[in-house]
């Protein structure tokens, strides 16, 4: 094999021969790639049933062809604008307050000496990332419960008496925001204090020395040291406004608020699988991940555009 | 030196300190107190919890809600199970992830290009929900065990972080040496990479155990057999539906009584489920953190 290391010629060896090379690593990436052929690939091709006419004994080719049927159902639906509105609303809501919060944090962290307290606050905020959906919603609905749980006892001292929380529609996207920032928070801060870490300390100096008060250090050297970082997280937020967790919007729902709580993951889930309408729910699923797919392409092109920070 | 910059702070500077520490200080209550009013409320009396006596510390202290909790044999089979979805479903992601990531990270794998943009588009774009449940309802895995491993077999986001990782930290002249010497691919990755690779295993160890531990939707969709179901999907039923499964209250008889037992319950309930990974937490935020800054590297 002497050819294979010599220090120009690897590109240009013979693909054949480069492959031979490393035989046993094609064994070793089959199985992973077989998993993405089975479980990522084989499903984008089950998309076509969102334009057929699904029916189980048929199979998915046997069915009849329709077009967009289904789409034209969907756009035509009088709760078309209500569900778009509700995941838009709910993502947006969340973007707005969910983006800063960790920036904040990081920031707030940033200032204060290494310590017991300073270890104390990431210890704790970091925790709640680990509570899974289920107990998180249960602990939402806990603490929010008439007369007995502790925040609904906090708003009864400041006259808020006897109100159940969870029932008004008009406070779902606040109950939900809120207690997202609540839960993770601490863990988005982790990559900006990382990112502030990396500061070059004669940044700092030097604006000491020029007399710079701390929050002239904060503006000046902190926050423009977050943006690549941040437009990064950013782009990829704006991405998935349109993929609103199932999850926890599922947990939360319950019959009094489903006029602002009913999203498109929601309704995917209860028409396809609890109603079993296949093809329906297929099209609206396929609906949200293309508007998904152009507004994470258009992001990232405008991110480029303005501040060479982007994905790819 | 920290006395000589004390001295120059001016009176606005540390006004703004004050202010910062405040600030922290009232996030840190925001976000424990919650918590503790959960953790006071599962050992204070059925009666204190239900009116409203109960804020910070626990009233009337009793262990009652805790013993409904471990004498109900559906949360005992959904701990086992969870359990067994848990270490199962970690160790064939973690392998899995290790097979992909490694080979995409050598220069001279030829076809990794190709492979990398495969895994990419996953990223972009996806079937959606149906799609992928006939997929899995195809393969005749609905309501076996396997549903709630093998469909999320691999998670693309590990997979870049284990790449980067093995890009910035096993060199190319390491394998190059190794390859010189007559050592195989395989070989070299099982006693070079993977002894060389323990942060990163111990991270996405830990990253994969919690998702598996704290997923439902899966077996929401995926499990119609209660003996299958994880722990979640039983917390989901007692604590979101409110069903409790009236032998779990056998030995009470007043319907009060009930009524309170099955609030302190979840309570209870609340605490028991979130134990393991809160109490291991704390050991691993180390790593936790490093993890996800390796990921930060590459998007």
């Amino acid at each position: 094999m002497p050819n294979l290391v010599n220090e120009t010629g690897v590109v240009r060896t013979p693909a054949w021969r480069r492959m031979k090379r490393h035989w046993q690593l094609y064994l070793v990436i089959l199985l992973p790639l077989l998993y993405l052929v089975i479980f990522k690939y084989v499903p984008m091709a089950g998309i076509v049933i969102a334009f057929k006419d699904y029916n189980v004994i048929k199979g998915i080719w046997g069915s009849t062809w329709v077009g967009l049927k289904y789409f034209e159902q969907f756009f035509n639906s009088p709760n078309f604008w209500l569900y778009i509105k509700n995941t838009l609303g709910i993502s947006l809501y969340g973007l707005l307050i969910g983006f800063p919060a960790p920036i904040i944090l990081a920031l707030a962290l940033n200032e204060i000496r290494n310590g017991l307290f300073k270890k104390s606050v990431q210890l704790v905020t970091y925790a709640p990332y680990f509570i899974s959906t289920v107990i998180m919603v249960s602990i939402i609905i806990v603490n929010l419960t008439p007369n007995v749980g502790m925040i609904s006892k906090f708003f009864a001292m400041l006259g808020v008496e006897n109100t159940n929380f969870m029932g008004i529609p008009g406070l779902f996207k606040s109950i939900y925001v809120w207690s997202d920032v609540w839960q993770f928070t601490g863990y988005g801060a982790i990559i900006y204090i990382a990112a502030l870490a990396g500061v070059n300390p004669e940044l700092y100096e030097s604006a000491k020395v020029d007399g710079a008060s701390r929050i002239q250090k904060i503006i000046n050297i902190d926050i423009p040291s977050l943006i690549p970082v941040s437009v990064i997280l950013l782009i990829l937020n704006l991405g998935n406004i349109m993929k609103l967790g199932f999850e926890k919007i599922y947990l939360m729902q319950n019959p009094l608020n489903l006029s602002t709580s009913e999203v498109i993951s929601t309704y995917v889930y209860k028409v396809g699988l609890l109603g079993s309408s296949f093809s329906f729910s297929a099209a609206i699923g396929l609906f949200n991940s293309v508007i998904n797919l152009i507004l994470l392409v258009s992001v990232n092109y405008i991110a480029k555009k303005l501040s060479n920070n982007s994905l790819w | 030196m920290i006395t000589a910059s004390r001295i120059q702070e001016s009176k606005g500077d540390r006004l703004f300190l004050g202010i910062v520490y405040l600030f922290l200080t009232v996030i840190l209550l925001i976000v424990a107190l919650p918590l503790l009013y959960i953790l006071s409320s599962s050992v204070s009396s059925p009666q204190a919890v239900v009116s409203g006596k109960v804020w910070l510390f626990p009233v009337d202290f009793t262990l009652a809600g805790y013993k409904a909790v471990f004498n109900n044999a559906q949360i005992g089979v959904g701990y086992m199970n969870s359990l067994f979805y848990t270490v199962v479903g970690t160790v064939i992601n973690v392998l899995l992830t290790i097979m992909i990531a490694y080979p995409l990270a050598k220069k001279t794998f030829y076809g990794r290009n190709f492979v990398m943009v495969l895994l990419v588009i996953t990223m972009m774009f996806d079937g959606g929900l149906i799609p992928f449940y006939m997929v899995v309802k195809n393969l005749h895995l609905l309501d076996t065990r396997w549903a709630l491993i093998l469909p999320g077999a691999l998670a693309v986001f590990q997979v870049i972080v284990a790449r980067t990782f093995f890009q910035t930290s096993i060199p190319d002249e390491l394998s190059e040496a190794a390859e010189l010497d007559g050592c195989s691919d395989i070989r070299f990755i099982w006693s070079i990479v993977l002894p060389l690779s323990k942060p990163i295993i111990a991270v996405m160890t830990l990253m994969y155990a919690v998702g598996h531990w704290n997923a439902y939707f899966d077996a929401l969709i995926f499990l119609r057999s209660p003996d299958l179901f994880p722990l979640q999907i039983i917390l989901r039923n007692i604590l979101i539906l409110n069903s409790v499964d009236p032998s779990m209250m056998a030995n009470v008889d007043q319907m009060q009584a009930q009524q309170g037992l099955r609030d302190l319950l979840k309570y209870s309930l609340i605490v028991v489920a979130s134990a393991p990974v809160l109490i291991i937490y704390p050991f691993v935020q180390k790593h936790f953190v490093k993890g996800v800054m390796i990921g930060s590297l590459k998007g």
